[in-house]
């Protein structure tokens, strides 16, 4: 093999590794998104439980889609004293002294996901601003925002990449519910 | 046996379940006690301890403001719960602004930027820009002492109740992260001093139109003192000025763009909303017109009225979803969603006015168009 052609050779196998790294970053930035979303608890909020053989377990056919439209709640949980807080049995709606609020549906639903026109500028802004889309209103408790938000700037948008490709469940979140007074 | 097997399996059930309950419980206790630093600590320079220390004042002891400060006044200001305001520029000696962007201004390093804030005849703010040598923004903002004899730094995370102002509500000073949803919303971070703010060709009818402070600080004064560099020649000829077809529009729009145009643009984050407040000095259809009049709304906020399915209905105030917006402050649908804690009640009247007269302009033209 003459120099010149092992020159091209390796010149054709860059390039062509070139063209595969890209899916392949994608995949591997997918894979730490999923990661994250793992051991970043969000499931424990955003999957409903279900009541299972073994009791209640995070129903995955619902995975990260939030509240379920079709459990109604009208108002704020009625609680004694000493308690400030209530949620429900999906652990997907929550009580205080800042009204109600749903867990919010991840999942890329062209309908019903919060996600569904967030850049992924806005995705980093959210969690680092605690605003909806970045600028608007406040996101209410127990959202831990202030914590996510602390992920790098490569987390955040692995987390968001994620999100991006697991299944669609189509759900409208109720609307937040605000105090009682 | 088996009732034994399903006890231990409901029991391990209930376990799995209550840990989970525990770690969400663990985590709902974080935003909920404020314990955490809301915002991620920025690496950059720290701002002075106290508003004396960024030299706002040749004499603090009687709050004699420096005189190489230039007071001004945008024609069309923010609304903030109807707070009297004052605001000064300082530029570093020899230095100038950059003007030959209209839309997008660029301010030397080293340009500092005051904004007050009273109630009630009491100073209770003053927020404070300064160029660092990065070409970054410091932000930060001082609360007055209520004998206002001092102001100190407030922290990142602002503060909240600073003000009362009645039923229940009260005046909040923006946390950083606060002040940059607005701010850092365009491609120009100062907000105020701008071409159409600072025209000679002011608005008669703007909400809250302010006195403006002497001298007039506008377009000619900083080209004439070598402040401003670079404006087109254009601008100077026929200074900027919102094209509408009545005082009332004129005066609508610009409130539009004084109050939602930091967020609401075509070059910022939430350009995807396709909703353009902020006037451009380019193009001849006010963008504002373009991206809300007759255009659907994206989607409905919660507690909006599924009748209002236009950003804006000519003829319709109460089914257009800008005006139930802006007329709300319940937080999810509120706009602008912060900085406000009560509705403007002169600008409602005022946008309430341009929608009705929108129909009326939108009828004639029809007719118009027939009779050709
Ligand atoms: C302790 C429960 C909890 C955990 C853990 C949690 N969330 Fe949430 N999240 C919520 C609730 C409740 C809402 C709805 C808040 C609201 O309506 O203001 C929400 C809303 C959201 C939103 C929508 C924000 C918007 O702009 O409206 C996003 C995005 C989000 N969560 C992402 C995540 C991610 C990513 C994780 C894991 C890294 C996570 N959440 C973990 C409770 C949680
Ligand atoms: C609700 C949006 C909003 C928030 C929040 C906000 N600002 Fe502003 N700010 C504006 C607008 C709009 C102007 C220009 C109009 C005016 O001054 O009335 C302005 C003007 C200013 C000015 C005068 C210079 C300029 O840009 O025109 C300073 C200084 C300033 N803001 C600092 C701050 C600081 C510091 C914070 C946070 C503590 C903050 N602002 C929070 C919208 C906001
Ligand atoms: C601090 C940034 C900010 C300011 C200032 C602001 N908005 Fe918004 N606005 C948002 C965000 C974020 C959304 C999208 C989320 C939502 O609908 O709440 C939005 C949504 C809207 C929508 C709905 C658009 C649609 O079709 O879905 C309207 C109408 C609107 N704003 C009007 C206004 C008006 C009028 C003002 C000024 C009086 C204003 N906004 C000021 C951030 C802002």
């Amino acid at each position: 093999m003459t120099r010149a052609r092992s020159v091209l050779l390796a010149a054709a196998i860059s390039a062509s590794s070139a063209v595969l790294a890209q899916p392949d970053a994608r995949t591997a930035q997918v894979k730490r998104g999923e990661y994250l979303v793992t051991i970043g608890l969000c499931h424990d909020c955003h999957t409903p439980l279900a009541m299972g053989p073994d009791g209640p377990a995070p129903d995955m056919k619902r995975a990260l889609s939030g509240h379920p439209q079709d459990i109604a709640i009208r108002a704020p949980a009625k609680l004694a004293e000493p308690w400030v807080g209530g949620f429900s049995p999906t652990l997907t709606a929550w009580s205080g002294p800042w009204g109600v609020s749903f867990s919010a549906n991840l999942t890329p639903d062209p309908e019903t996901g919060v996600l569904r026109d967030f850049t992924e500028q806005q995705f980093i802004q959210t969690l680092r601003t605690g605003r909806h889309q970045g600028q608007g209103r406040e996101i209410l408790p127990p959202m831990p925002w202030p914590l996510i938000g602390k992920m790098t700037d490569e987390d955040l948008k692995a987390v968001f990449a994620y999100l991006r490709q697991i299944p669609p469940v189509t759900n409208k979140v109720p609307d937040p519910i605000p105090p009682a007074n | 046996m088996r009732t034994i097997m399903a006890m231990v399996q409901g029991f391990g059930a209930g376990r799995r379940r209550c840990l989970a309950m525990a770690t969400a419980v663990l985590v709902l206790a974080f935003p909920l006690l404020n314990s955490v630093e809301a915002v991620p600590q920025s690496a950059g320079p720290k701002p002075p301890r106290t508003l004396e220390e960024t030299g706002l004042y040749s004499d603090f002891a009687t709050l004699q403001v420096d005189q190489r400060h230039l007071a001004f006044s945008p024609q069309y200001p923010l609304w903030t719960d109807g707070a009297t305001k004052r605001r000064w520029i300082s530029l570093p000696p020899g230095t100038a602004i950059d003007g030959s962007d209209p839309d997008a201004w660029s301010f030397p390093i080293g340009t500092r930027l005051w904004k007050e804030f009273a109630f009630g005849g009491q100073r209770v703010e003053t927020r404070f820009l300064e160029r660092q040598a990065d070409g970054h923004w410091l932000y930060a903002a001082y609360a007055w002492t209520a004998d206002g004899r001092e102001a100190q730094l407030v922290s990142e995370r602002g503060r909240r109740g600073a003000y009362p102002l009645g039923g229940g509500r009260s005046h909040a000073i923006p946390g950083v992260s606060d002040c940059k949803a607005c701010h850092q919303g365009g491609r120009s971070e100062v907000l105020g001093f701008s071409a159409l703010q600072l025209s000679p060709d002011r608005d008669p009818d703007a909400p809250h139109a302010e006195p403006r402070p002497i001298p007039a600080v506008d377009l000619g004064y900083l080209v004439e003192n070598g402040l401003l560099v670079g404006l087109p020649d254009t601008l100077r000829e026929t200074p900027p000025r919102i094209m509408a077809a009545s005082s009332a529009e004129r005066a609508a729009l610009g409130y539009l763009h004084g109050n939602c145009g930091h967020c609401h643009n075509d070059q910022g984050s939430l350009q995807n909303l396709g909703l353009f407040l902020r006037h451009s000095s380019a193009g001849t259809v006010p963008p504002a017109i373009a991206s809300a009049v007759g255009q659907p709304v994206r989607k409905a906020a919660p507690g909006q009225s599924p009748d209002a399915v236009l950003r804006i209905e000519p003829g319709r105030p109460d089914r257009s979803g800008l005006m139930q917006r802006i007329g709300s402050r319940y937080p999810a649908l509120q706009m602008p969603p912060l900085g406000t804690a009560l509705v403007d009640k002169e600008a409602i009247a005022l946008v309430e006015r341009w929608i009705l007269e929108a129909d009326q302009l939108r009828k004639e033209a029809h007719l118009q168009e027939k009779g050709d």
